[in-house]
């Protein structure tokens, strides 16, 4: 029995008031493709942050990949959800891709011909190889989420977390980055956040649904024979929670 | 113009001045870069103003005061950092208040320093034509120091200036990396002063490298156009205050402004008009 890829036992989180987790049990085998929905402010982002270990949990236990986030964070290769940077910083789509390959300090170190190789692999798989020399703020929306992507796959993580990636852009380029996404999943563990589940639901192997103080839990097949029959789209199964 | 070369070729203290006004904007374009592109005009406002008290505990006490300088602006820059780093939402009070607490400091020093203090107007404005051999020496030894510090971490310093979150997920100390980007604009400070005295520092630090942005948008670029704006600039500004007797620190700022002013308004004519070229080929199209 391997240890999960992500493993929350009754994870609770304040700020400074009121809980924003309350309990949440989740566990997400290593292979699987998991979208987590969930209304504005239920906390989705915040479990994301626990998970990556920027935020400690309140109370519970985390394990990613059976080790203490902080120490799994090497693993992890994380799309945040609003680029966290100024859109006209003067810096190229290649030289963001290579960030990802950054691990720890190296006093003179340079990027390797391999780590140049990982970062063109990268920008190749979410092809924005073409864009290698572009500026952020040359980019459309959808063109920033691929070079996002591309600089999380270039940390060559074992888990992708992906934070509302189709938030800025229209619905026919969330078609394709869930695409690609899709064709990621064949050799990463996904956890993806979204509120949109009608769309995700296409896409992916089983929602978990968060909403603020709400424990997730397996539910009865009903409730998935339920959210099937509202998105239309086959979901294997469903962890949901509602009060 | 020939005059002002007569002139340098002539006297020592302009040969100076020039070798400042070259120093200087090499560390400044370099830094000021960074200032630019994370956005810490604001704080590094707060950490050449609180260099003053440095410079009156230098003066009290009796100690050089380049040195006080230079140590009072890392202590600043590593507080202000600090005070950053923990305030939240009141970091803009805070670092407003270590502005001023540090200049009343300064002032209190100075005023219960026995005699009369000329120095003072020169650290608040700059006064290039007093530039020694020795500040000089000092100068490329910070210059030096700068240097090294960025290439040395020069893709950590990229990475934590564009994207703080994603660079501790590497495994980068952004903390410290913060830290040491706050303390390489406090040595840019003490490299300044000589120039254009700390109150005016902040413009010869930003105004350079946001007009270098307009043109170039890799780090590295930026920082090599803002040092030759800078360099051209306060040359620039030295003529003309020698020229029409005017104080060289204020020329060179005014001029660096216009010179923000004008490129501003010329990117933004040039982006309309492109904007409207491309509107009105989907128009018709």
């Amino acid at each position: 029995m391997t240890a999960p890829a992500i493993g929350l036992s009754a994870v609770s989180f304040s700020y400074t008031g009121p809980l924003v987790l309350d309990r949440v049990s989740l566990e997400i085998a290593e292979g699987e493709f998991v979208g987590l929905v969930g209304p504005n402010a239920g906390g989705k982002s915040t479990l994301l942050k626990i998970i990556l270990g920027l935020l400690d949990p309140t109370a519970g236990r985390v394990e990613v990949l059976g080790r203490a986030p902080r120490e799994a964070r090497r693993h992890l290769g994380y799309v945040p959800q609003h680029p966290t940077f100024a859109r006209d910083f003067p810096v190229t789509v290649e030289q963001i891709v290579l960030m990802g390959r950054l691990s720890g300090m190296r006093p003179f170190g340079r990027f390797s011909a391999a780590d140049r190789a990982v970062a063109q692999r990268c920008m190749q798989e979410t092809e924005v190889h073409d864009l290698a020399r572009r500026q952020p703020f040359t980019l459309s929306g959808g063109q920033l989420q691929r070079v996002l992507i591309a600089r999380a796959l270039a940390c060559e993580p074992r888990i992708l977390i992906l934070d509302e990636p189709t938030a800025n852009i229209d619905a026919r380029m969330e078609g394709e980055i869930f695409d690609l996404l899709r064709q990621i999943n064949r050799r990463l563990t996904i956890l993806v956040v979204s509120h949109d589940v009608a769309f995700i639901s296409g896409y992916i192997q089983r929602v978990a649904c968060l909403n603020r103080t709400l424990v997730c839990h397996p539910t009865t097949p009903l409730d998935s024979h339920l959210i099937e029959a509202l998105y239309q789209s086959p979901v294997r199964r469903v962890q949901h929670a509602h009060p | 113009m020939t005059d002002f070369l007569h002139a340098l070729a002539q006297y020592g203290f302009l040969q100076n001045a020039l070798g400042a006004i070259l120093l200087a904007n090499l560390g400044c374009g370099i830094v000021g870069s960074y200032v630019v592109v994370k956005r810490i005009g604001f704080l590094a406002g707060g950490i050449a103003h609180a260099v003053l008290g440095g410079v009156g505990a230098a003066l009290y006490f009796g100690f050089d005061t380049t040195l006080g300088a230079l140590l009072s602006a890392v202590a600043s820059a590593l507080l202000i950092g600090w005070v950053s780093l923990r305030a939240g939402e009141h970091e803009d009070t805070l670092i407003g208040a270590l502005w001023t607490v540090g200049m009343a400091v300064g002032i209190l020093f100075i005023s219960a320093t026995p005699g009369y203090n000329a120095d003072l107007m020169a650290y608040l404005f700059g006064n290039i034509l007093m530039v020694r051999d020795s500040d000089l020496w000092l100068m490329t030894l910070l210059d030096l120091v700068l240097i090294g510090i960025v290439v040395g971490f020069y893709d950590a310093l990229l990475a934590v200036s564009f994207d703080e979150e994603f660079a501790r997920l590497r495994g980068l100390p952004v903390t410290f990396l913060y830290l040491l980007l706050l303390c390489l604009v406090a040595v840019t400070v003490v490299l300044l002063i000589r120039v254009v005295g700390l109150i005016l520092v902040i413009a010869l630090l930003t105004l350079p490298a946001a007009t270098a942005g307009h043109y170039v948008h890799t780090l590295g670029r930026m920082m090599a156009l803002a040092a030759t704006i800078g360099l051209v600039i306060s040359s620039l500004g030295l003529v003309l205050s020698y020229h029409y007797d005017l104080p060289t620190g204020a020329v060179i700022i005014l001029a660096a402004a216009l010179l923000y002013l004008v490129s501003m308004l010329l990117t933004r004519l040039a982006q309309q008009r492109r904007a409207r070229a491309a509107g009105g080929g989907q128009g018709s199209g």
